[in-house]
């Protein structure tokens, strides 16, 4: 059976807009943050079809690559939210007003 | 079992590419030092809160950019040249940028120190994220492949979110840590999706192979192509805080402390344009047709946003904010003219302006509320009467942004503009020149604030009233003109604040003076295609 990898690219970039559409749309901070992690393994899904499409390992090193440093940014991120909403209630992006003008 | 033994002793060599640690000399010592300073306070508790981790960073800094000025003078000798695997590439760019970001990472630690001299937690921390974000800014600088692009960009970013939300107990610094982060983080993805589609396009994602690549190849669908090249222009274009990209920049910049915000403008500005400069320079210089178009947008729109809006606002650090924006604009005016003589006016404009916005912040970081982040301009009033010196460094620097002559200001301007003009993108210089007149106002409108004749103090607080106000028997009124003149007091900068001063200004004047030399230099500074 086989599967052409054109449904691979379109299935990633589908997973891509969806994360973009939750980054823009949702308002709690936490979801916003998973549609982030959505995004970066569409990125993923979207390497290691090229990889397998070129016959190149190449885009499948780049998905390690891409792993850890999306781990380190959850360690970062996750820190800053715990750091603020430690005193609140909910992680909720329109709590955060204070900084406009 | 014989079989494989034979093909064990018998198959093919494994080859490694060559590391040469020359090729990133700077990033080791960064990346050594901030391990020393971390370490330092953590084994050493006696050493927290104290300058001796500052010290260390500083040291640290001025080493990588001895460091960075011995890879100049080999440069100048030998030529530039790819190492490790064609990942990372020393031209006169990625050394200028390195010798520009050291020099930056050095007034930052300088900057860090008299921030933490307030006996804050964390001293050793503040130190070491500084050191490893530079070295994610070098990293950038001195790129040859995606990969290590997105790497840089992240290790100088995700240290940057944590500078921004460094004064902990503020929520102020807590809110632009968390926006930083949300908006860099979806940057991030935005420029990785466009290394995908550029590595599914060309089948690689070493810069000087897709060059090759491109060079040698007509798509005749490029869609995929371009689109990739248009996401890796957006995910930069947030880093560097182009408009329409740029609405963190005001809240972050208001919210995070000072001396982040010094070295954050600096540094992280020259590496995404490094990033960006290198990527369609070197990369796509045949694509050049396609991109230029979106950097004639992203420039004009960045000009005027950043200029108009810089005007309406009452609080420094949110017009500096803007202020930078429009910088912004200017650089990728000598981007736009895809020129050699436009990416010389580019870098050159991105060193004349880490001087300038480091030593601001140094003075500002005085006059900053660290609960809100917030300098009203009218916390300047009268500033010249009360404080003649840090008025009048302040007034230069203004000016100096602005583009004043004898400073490094006009020579950027100028050499960004001409860039502009040679390419024949008249329009766009025209619009330069225009945004140019609107930020004069703004900076003279802090200068004029700042030489303002200052409210009356000395009468509203008579001998008496204090008197009283020490025994307690204060009257409502009297406390709270005991309050306005504690506001008015003469403030003092810190020494280290002192120096990154005395190195911004001499920098910005010095070499506006006689400019030849750094110019020579940025013409030198050429990519390696």
């Amino acid at each position: 059976m086989s599967v052409p990898g054109s449904w691979y690219l379109i299935l990633a970039a589908v997973l891509f807009s969806l994360g973009i559409i939750g980054v823009l749309v949702r308002r709690n901070v936490i979801v916003m943050f998973m549609c982030i992690e959505m995004m970066l393994n569409a990125v993923n899904l979207t390497f290691v079809t090229f990889s397998r499409m070129l016959g190149d390992v190449a885009g499948q090193v780049m998905v390690f690559f891409v792993l850890v440093v999306a781990a380190a940014e959850v360690v970062v991120g996750l820190g800053i939210i715990v750091s603020i909403f430690r005193r609140r209630l909910g992680a909720t992006a329109d709590d955060l007003h204070i900084l406009k003008g | 079992m014989e079989h494989l033994l034979a093909a064990i002793a018998t198959g093919p060599a494994i080859t490694f590419p060559t590391i040469s640690y020359k090729a990133i000399g700077p990033e080791i010592i960064l990346v050594v030092g901030a391990l020393v300073v971390m370490l330092t306070t953590s084994l050493f508790p006696s050493t927290r809160g104290t300058r001796t981790p500052s010290v260390l960073a500083a040291l640290t800094a001025l080493l990588a950019f001895a460091d960075s000025a011995t890879m100049w003078a080999n440069f100048a000798e030998h030529g530039a040249y790819r190492a490790i695997a064609s990942s990372i590439t020393i031209d006169g760019f990625a050394v200028f940028l390195l010798v520009t970001i050291s020099a930056t990472t050095f007034m930052g630690t300088l900057l860090g120190s008299a921030y933490l001299s307030e006996g804050r937690f964390g001293t050793g921390e503040f130190q070491g994220l500084l050191l490893l974000s530079a070295t994610g800014a070098m990293l950038l600088a001195s790129a040859g492949d995606l990969i290590v692009i997105f790497l840089g960009l992240e290790i100088l970013s995700i240290a940057l979110y944590v500078l921004a939300g460094f004064e902990k107990r503020s929520t102020a610094s807590g809110e632009a840590a968390l926006k930083y982060f949300v908006l860099g983080g979806f940057s991030s993805a935005l420029f990785l999706y466009g290394i995908a589609l550029t590595y599914g396009a060309t089948g690689s994602t070493n810069i000087a192979k897709i060059a090759g690549f491109l060079a040698s190849n007509t798509i005749t669908a490029n869609g995929v192509l371009l689109a990739g090249m248009a996401l890796l222009i957006v995910g930069l274009a947030f880093k560097v805080a182009a408009v329409p990209f740029h609405l963190w920049t005001p809240d972050v910049y208001q919210g995070s402390p000072s001396a982040s915000v010094g070295y954050m403008a600096a540094a992280a500005k020259a590496a995404g344009f490094a990033g960006l400069l290198r990527i369609l320079v070197s990369a796509f210089p045949t694509l050049r047709l396609d991109w230029q178009p979106i950097i004639w947008a992203l420039a004009a729109l960045t000009l005027v946003v950043g200029a108009v809006l810089a005007v309406v606002q009452n609080d420094l650090k949110r017009m500096l904010a803007y202020s930078s924006i429009n910088h912004a604009g200017f650089v990728l005016l000598g981007v736009e003219a895809a020129t050699a003589r436009g990416t010389s006016a580019s870098i050159y404009y991105l060193l004349a302006y880490a001087f300038m916005v480091v030593a601001t912040f140094a003075i500002v970081n005085s006059f900053e509320d660290r609960e809100t982040g917030r300098v009203p301009l009218e916390k300047l009033r009268g500033l010249a009467s009360r404080n003649p010196g840090i008025a009048f460094f302040l007034a230069i620097l203004l000016v100096a942004q602005a583009g004043a002559p004898l400073t490094t200001g006009l020579v950027a301007k100028f050499a960004v503009v001409s860039a502009a003009v040679s390419a024949h993108s008249y329009v766009l210089a025209v619009i330069a020149m225009l945004s140019a007149v609107i930020a004069t106002f703004f900076y003279l409108r802090v200068v004029a604030v700042a030489y303002a004749r200052g409210p009356r103090r000395r009468s509203l607080v008579s001998q008496p009233q204090m008197a009283m106000a020490a025994t307690g028997t204060v009257a409502a009124e009297g406390e709270a003109a005991v309050a306005s003149a504690s506001l008015m007091e003469k403030i003092s900068l810190p020494v280290e604040a002192q120096i990154v001063v005395a190195i911004g200004v001499a920098g910005t004047v010095i070499f506006g003076i006689f400019p030849n030399y750094i110019l020579h230099m940025a013409d030198l500074a050429k990519v390696l295609l």
